[in-house]
């Protein structure tokens, strides 16, 4: 069997809390796809809720916003990877709730 | 690509790998392989351990199995780059016997057996409407996948759903079959590390 959760977990603590261009309190915000300003935030729902419409102008408004292109990709990584989770956990919590076990 | 940093500002031994790869494969090196080269211990080390499981680890599923689940994940995601990556890997994996993008072509995939039809058809509602719930797995569990197979699927689901957004984000290039040919032979033989 598979076993991503150790992975996983490191993924995540490294995207979050280890160094970068931006701060960890605007990675976790993009993580969560809440409390971003724009134009920033609209970049951050797409790529959450429907990547294929992101559009090249949603990437220069970041960058025109002030964030480096650094920046933007730390941005959308936490982004991609704060909603792969929670649908992560909401499919393992099904799973749990089928099975009746951990 | 539409962040300039993914295309050109690797460090100099990525760039001389890059020009090694332009020549051995003679076709261009592919955006996703720019982009986990970028400032690897950001995303690209990490999630390369992540998906290196999901996709090669040990299972019950093959890996003709977990890389046709890749492309139908992006194919419901309409990410064009790695619907067709993962196609040609997945024709590869399961060599002359099946052909992968047929099997896909129809939306009820009645010419996949089950359980990873119903497998599939799981990880779709997951990726298109964020969620699935209990009876959805129990239709997974019904059509004979064992907790552990779905467990595994959705590692696969996972890796594809950060992989497939940020190959739309990032507005991935999207070559033609000689290069995703060239991808899915490396990606069969060393696989994601």
């Amino acid at each position: 069997m598979s076993d991503i959760r150790q992975a996983r977990n490191a993924l995540v603590n490294r995207i979050l809390e280890g160094p970068g261009k931006t701060s960890p309190s605007e990675r976790r915000a993009a993580f969560n796809n809440s409390g971003l300003a724009e134009p920033v935030g609209t970049l951050v729902d797409k790529v959450a809720r429907h990547a294929c419409s992101v559009a090249g102008e949603d990437i220069d408004a970041a960058k025109v916003s002030g964030l480096s292109e650094d920046q933007v990709f730390e941005i959308v990584v936490c982004a991609a990877i704060g909603q792969a989770t929670r649908q992560y956990d909401a499919a393992l919590a099904a799973l749990e709730s089928a099975t009746g076990k951990e | 690509m539409r962040l300039a940093i993914l295309d050109s500002s690797h460090g100099f031994g990525t760039k001389a790998l890059f020009a090694l790869i332009r020549t051995v494969s003679r076709q261009p090196v592919l955006d996703v392989v720019k982009l986990v080269k970028y400032r690897p211990d950001f995303y690209g080390a990490p999630m390369s351990k992540v998906t290196q499981e999901a996709m090669r680890g040990p299972s019950a599923w093959s890996v003709g199995d977990r890389e046709l689940m890749a492309a139908f994940i992006a194919k419901t995601s309409q990410c064009e780059f790695c619907t067709k990556a993962h196609l040609a890997v997945a024709q590869r994996a399961y060599g002359n016997g099946k052909t992968a993008s047929a099997l896909l072509s129809d939306s009820s995939m009645t010419t996949i057996k089950d359980p990873l039809r119903a497998t599939l058809l799981m990880l779709g509602k997951l990726t298109s409407e964020h969620t699935v719930n209990a009876d959805d797995i129990r239709a997974v569990l019904a059509a004979g996948a064992s907790r552990q197979q779905i467990e595994d699927a959705l590692a696969v689901c996972f890796s594809f759903n950060v992989i497939t957004r940020l190959a739309d984000a990032f507005g991935f290039s999207v070559p033609g079959p000689e290069a995703f040919e060239a991808g899915a032979k490396y990606l069969l033989s060393r696989g994601y590390r």
